[in-house]
């Protein structure tokens, strides 16, 4: 069975454009709505793409935005300017 | 069921913790920075001694020779909490980080003139270090001091000057000289000029007494380093290349003029609280003054040439002040 | 313009210039000498540059986004304080959910940040040094964020005035002292495998999201936002921990059964603590948002294993407990909150009987356990207690050598047995709540042989308050134990017929009439 990589976020109008960037990218992607926070679970590799985000929020955006908003992560990360990867490796 | 909770006035219970109001002497508000601050290390019922020093407690106020009848005594008078504290420093950066967009933007740092670029290379790039190395300095008492005022006040200086180090990096890259880092590197790892200072910063890495290490770094070594740099040299590329670099060091200037009221506050009222600390402290000053005026000699020397100790001089003249200021005699 | 892009790096190559290209080998001092903790743990690393660095933070950012952070968080704490949300919560019990939070989690926050400045400190890579260094400034955000949100409520309620004075005297507050105490006086690798990886990894998910999301859920803004502002942190520092046990696993392969010694130590001792957490989700919050064990089997049981199928690769095992937490799920917070409503003069703050539907839903919700063990024994407290008979336990309670929690737990395998081990060392006899806390206290007793328990040092005299003459005639030990706590009796016993309760009521009155 392959393990969750998750993100959960604070919700407001930026997480928003963010978790349907999140949806758009990765097909297998299941959002859990719980009081005041949104948590979105990926089947090995969750995978949140610069551009996408930018396309929903109709201005420019820095990965490291991010941190604003986060809750909890599951997953090795990895950053770079233009993605940002939680994956496990089994 | 409406409710219109801001109209009704109710009278509170208390208006403070315990241990703010014993501290105040009244049950009064008390400040965020207080909440934030006072008596809230532990100083008792420790369950175990540290296996890296079995001989001290945990939190243990024998780690410094200075003795304090009230640890809290040694407030920060900028009362950064670290929303306070982080706030101002966001502030900052984004004057400055604005200053280098604008001086990347109409080439103001790539077009500064070649004389002042060498100087820039050869005296301001190798203090990236010397701010790493006061870095690991305050961890060390951020890490091993007595009391969360004091404690807190390093952790928030360790910052700073790694953002100080990263200030004076992205001023090599500004002026495009990513290769000027790499041999500013070099230079402080061998060249003659640097070995003094460099020595003296590593043998600060070494020093047990964490007040003593307070002295030696934030108010002997950094107290003579940033006149002599952010206020002299600076004057001088000015005068010479037009008001680039100051834009470029705004940062470490306004960090330094705040900086230097802590420091200044702590010396103060440990001096206060006792003659013994009062001698310390003038020794540890003493001590700590000659050796930061050997080795920042040829540093000055590559600055401003024949009248680096003229100049040293002067610098020395303001910490002494500054000492004076706070009761010590030096 | 084309100068710019021959310096425009990449966040990677960035970041390295701003961290680890500022560090160097010192020469006049020896490295073992400026660096001394690092190898007597016999963790060997041979190149501290294979470190990665998740988050690729530099100061100018970090002060950005973090000074956004709090510049949120402090207007709405204002505007909550302004607008007397504390009226607006569910009910007033909900408060003692905020006691319980200020006594056991700032201090816990506090020693971290203390924690993490001495491992910045110790650790010879410059990429864990910034980043430990960063996540010990964070740890003071956290308690201090903490303190001031729940300030304005200690402003109307009782309970929460002395939690500074008591976090080192509260016998319940024992076990976080001694988990964190346990952590800091451990060298800097064990230090990161106990806290940024077991506590920040593995178990803050389930004390943070769950409960702060309950505070939401219960109406209280500043909990909330204090809460998942600080979880934004969290982020950082779990990947932080995570990264540092595959650091210390690639480096060398006799690292492993270091290594997992500590992992299976820190995963126990870090659950023993979470049962109170638990007992706040299941028994505190008048309205639920999900049951412990609901999100142990989330945060835990899946993240957990997700995590523990990953580092397999390494050679590491899940960790030794992991099956004896899961059957315990469904029994803890029961035994936590009946063994605190059995003390109704000892704590600071109030316990109830849960009302016939609060009942129902923890039916529901433990199915295996709780009609059959732990409904009927609140269900008679509930019958004496209107009787006018109300349990009071006065005796002093026998506490695990190691963990510090009173000895309350099951045997494994069965509900009704209370669990007891003990060993003898150097002659003397010690007592544990499990085979893991007599596990650990067997691999280093000369370090849990120093293990403060108030009930034992109450009797030795060593509780006593300020001024106390332990040579007067009349002295006996440990009889002005609430004097030497500070505790408010007001904030003590049963909920109903408490001030808290009545001022509530009267405040909310007065709120929604004219």
């Amino acid at each position: 069975m392959t393990s969750n990589a998750f993100i959960a976020f604070q919700k407001n109008e930026e997480t928003r454009c963010i978790v349907e960037a999140i949806v758009d990218d990765n097909p297998d992607a299941v959002v859990v709505d719980q009081p005041a926070m949104v948590k979105v679970d990926v089947p090995g590799r969750l995978v949140i793409k610069r551009a996408t985000v930018e396309e929903k929020m109709g201005r420019d955006f820095d990965l490291q935005e991010l941190q604003l908003h986060l809750i909890t992560i599951s997953g090795h990360l990895d950053e770079s300017d233009d993605e940002f990867v939680l994956s496990w490796q089994s | 069921m409406s409710m219109d909770l801001r109209t009704i006035t109710i009278q509170p219970l208390r208006q403070t913790f315990g241990h703010l109001a014993r501290r105040m002497g009244a049950d009064k508000p008390a400040s965020r920075y207080m909440e934030a601050t006072m008596d809230l290390q532990p100083m008792e019922n420790y369950h175990y001694r540290p296996t890296w020093d079995p001989s001290h407690d945990i939190f243990d106020p024998k780690r410094s020779r200075i003795t304090m009848k009230d640890w809290y005594a040694l407030k920060d008078p900028r009362q950064f909490f670290y929303g306070a504290w982080t706030l101002a420093r966001g502030r900052m950066q984004e004057t400055a980080s604005a200053d280098f967009d604008m001086a990347d933007e109409l080439g103001l740092a790539t077009g500064y003139p070649a004389e002042g670029k060498k100087v820039v290379n050869e005296v301001l790039l190798p203090l990236r270090h010397v701010a790493w190395g006061s870095n690991i300095n305050n961890s060390y008492i951020a890490a091993y001091s007595y009391g969360i005022a004091i404690s807190q006040a390093t952790a928030y200086a360790c910052m700073d000057q790694l953002g100080i180090a990263q200030f004076i990096t992205r001023l090599g890259i500004s002026l495009d000289e990513i290769d000027a880092l790499a041999e500013a590197k070099q230079a402080w790892l061998a060249a003659p000029v640097w070995q003094g200072l460099r020595h003296y910063v590593e043998d600060q890495m070494v020093m047990e007494d964490w007040f003593e290490l307070f002295v030696a770094q934030n108010f002997a070594l950094e107290g003579l380093l940033y006149p002599l740099i952010y206020d002299k040299l600076n004057d001088r590329l000015n005068a010479a290349h037009g008001p680039v670099l100051t834009m470029l060091t705004r940062f470490q200037r306004e960090w330094f003029a705040e900086n230097v009221k802590w420091v200044d506050a702590v010396l103060k009222a440990a001096a206060a609280d006792n003659p013994a600390n009062k001698a310390l402290l003038a020794e540890w000053i003493a001590a700590a003054r000659q050796r930061s005026v050997e080795v920042l000699a040829p540093v000055a020397e590559l600055a401003f040439g024949a009248e680096g100790a003229a100049v040293l001089d002067e610098v020395v003249q303001q910490l002494n002040a500054r000492a004076a200021k706070a009761g010590i005699p030096v | 313009m084309d100068m710019k892009v021959s310096k425009k790096l990449g966040l990677k190559e960035r970041y390295t210039m701003m961290t680890r290209d500022l560090a160097w080998d010192t020469t006049f001092q020896p490295m073992d000498k400026v660096f001394p903790q690092v190898g007597y743990e016999g963790i060997k690393i041979h190149d501290w540059d294979q470190w990665e660095d998740p988050f690729r933070l530099t100061m100018d950012a970090y002060w950005k986004y973090q000074a956004e952070k709090e510049r949120k968080l402090y207007a709405i704490l204002d505007a909550f304080n302004q607008n007397n949300g504390h009226l607006s919560v569910t009910d007033a019990r909900y408060m003692n959910v905020l006691k319980l939070f200020l006594g056991s989690t700032p201090p816990l926050e506090l020693m971290a940040a203390r924690g993490f400045s001495m491992v910045a400190r110790q650790m010879v890579g410059a990429g864990p040094r910034v980043a430990c260094m960063m996540q010990s400034v964070d740890e003071y955000r956290h308690f201090q964020t903490q303190i001031h949100s729940i300030s304005n409520y200690n402003r109307f309620y009782n309970g929460m005035d002395e939690f500074a004075h008591q976090q080192s005297r509260m016998w319940y507050l024992s076990d976080g002292k001694s988990f964190f105490d346990d952590a800091i006086t451990a060298g800097p690798f064990e230090f990161m495998v106990a806290i940024g990886f077991a506590f920040e990894y593995v178990l803050t998910n389930i004390l943070f999201v769950p409960f702060i999301s309950g505070a939401a859920y219960n109406g209280d803004m500043a909990a909330m936002t204090v809460g998942f502002s600080a979880q934004s942190d969290e982020a950082r520092h779990m990947t932080l921990g995570l990264e540092c046990i595959k650091f210390m696993l690639e480096q060398d392969p006799d690292n492993l059964p270091i290594v997992q010694r500590w992992i299976d130590k820190w995963t126990w001792r870090g659950t023993r603590k979470l049962a109170s957490v638990g007992m706040m989700m299941d028994y505190m919050l008048p309205k639920r948002i999900m049951s412990f064990k609901e999100a142990w089997e989330i945060y835990f049981e899946q993240n957990g294993s997700a995590l523990f199928n990953d580092l397999a690769r390494y050679g590491v095992k899940v960790p030794k407990c992991f099956a004896q937490t899961i059957e315990e799920k469904e029994h803890i917070t029961h035994q936590s909150w009946i063994g605190f409503y059995m003390k109704p003069d000892a704590c600071p703050f109030h316990t109830w009987i849960p009302a016939p539907d609060e009942l129902d839903w923890l039916s529901e919700k433990y199915p295996n356990t709780f009609d059959k063990y732990y409904r009927p024994v609140l269900e008679h407290f509930d019958k004496q207690e209107k009787a006018g008979n109300r349990f009071n336990n006065k005796t002093q309670p026998m506490n695990c050598q190691v963990c510090v929690s009173t000895i309350k737990f099951n045997e494994p395998g069965d509900p009704m047995e209370m669990c007891f081990r003990e060993t003898v060392y150097k002659g003397e006899k010690f007592h544990f709540c499990s085979d893991h806390c007599k596990e650990i206290f067997e691999d280093e007793p000369e370090k849990y042989v120093q293990t403060f328990i108030s009930s034992h040092a109450a009797l030795q005299g060593k509780c006593e308050p300020e001024g106390t003459d332990v040579n007067a005639h009349d002295y006996r030990p440990g009889a002005r134990m609430h004097a030497y706590w500070r505790m408010d009796k007001r904030a003590s016993g049963d909920f109903n017929g408490s001030e808290d309760q009545k001022n509530f009521a009267q405040w909310r009155d007065q709120a929604t009439k004219n």
